[in-house]
């Protein structure tokens, strides 16, 4: 706890932290790696262990130097999949979608927009540029009533299942 | 050159999950902009919306906390890599910043504060006569 402290200290004074320029040109640094003692990365490493046992699914955000790799969820409803993906500050004209073969594939740019350039950016962990993600749908899907909406950063994708995919209830006859 | 000026340094506070009975919470990305008049503060915060947004400013901490509003769906989760967990992350402020001038908006899940400088502190001309 005491050396938590003294880190927090020495981050209020530039003139005491002589690394601090050379952070700076990390892109992207995982932020718990960053100010904190040995013993709460150890602890944030066992948190990274415990979550993996929870999800059942890495956490895809710990590789550190991977490109843009947006979350995806895939739901299963009872007559239709849900396809979502987290793309937060994107334009709808950036982001495309195709559906081939049982295959949804999205893909788009996030491009960087600033008014002014002067000024000095001093951290940064967002990603501008291309993604693609695609996902194998488990099951027919008809092509013609694929929807999408894209609303508080999340695209929504809507396939409904073909007739053939829909679960049916099958009566049995007692004769 | 900038002796006096700190720079608000980010600090994480990720609550710690599951055994000491505490929320969880992701630690939203964020880009910081500085230029002569103030900050600029760019977070991520997918699923967020202007009702599920709180940002407070206290003993010159900052702290952002988004909470997800999108009912999740009803289905089965075939697969999975977003965490449905609420977004929180705190800075310390720094000094010259005005805080009662500080404004915030969100659209499409990205947060935007801009952080004004007091007007005591912005850089001056000072005409030689």
């Amino acid at each position: 706890m005491a050396s938590r402290k003294l880190h927090r200290k020495a981050s209020f004074n530039k003139n005491h932290q002589p690394n601090s320029k050379t952070m700076n040109l990390i892109r992207y640094q995982w932020p718990e790696l960053s100010n904190w003692s040995p013993f709460d990365r150890l602890a944030s490493f066992r948190d990274e262990i415990n979550r993996l046992f929870d999800t059942g699914l890495p956490a895809r955000d710990t590789a550190l130097f991977s490109a843009w790799s947006p979350a995806l969820d895939l739901y299963d409803e009872k007559d239709r999949f849900l396809v979502s993906l987290e793309l937060p500050g994107m334009k709808k004209e950036d982001i495309s979608l195709s559906f081939q073969d049982g295959v949804l594939t999205v893909s788009g740019e996030r491009k960087h927009e600033r008014e002014g350039k002067e000024g000095e950016t001093f951290r940064s962990e967002r990603y501008f540029g291309k993604f693609q993600r695609s996902v194998s749908l488990p099951a027919g899907v008809d092509a013609s009533k694929v929807k999408a909406t894209y609303r508080d950063g999340i695209l929504h994708v809507e396939l409904p299942k073909s007739e053939e995919a829909k679960p049916k209830q099958i009566e049995v006859s007692v004769s | 050159m900038q002796s006096t000026l700190t720079k608000p340094e980010q600090q994480t506070q990720q609550q710690r999950p599951a055994g000491n009975g505490r929320a969880n919470f992701l630690t939203p990305v964020a880009n910081i902009h500085e230029d002569k008049d103030g900050y600029m503060l760019e977070a991520e915060m997918p699923g967020v919306t202007k009702d599920g947004l709180d940002v407070t400013v206290e003993n010159g901490e900052l702290v952002i906390i988004g909470r997800r509003s999108a009912a999740q769906p009803v289905g089965q989760a075939l697969y999975r890599e977003s965490r449905g967990w609420d977004f929180r992350r705190a800075f310390e402020l720094d000094p010259s910043i005005d805080a009662a001038k500080i404004t915030a908006k969100i659209e499409q899940g990205v947060l935007t504060l801009h952080l004004p400088k007091a007007e005591a502190v912005k850089p001056r001309k000072i005409a030689v006569s």
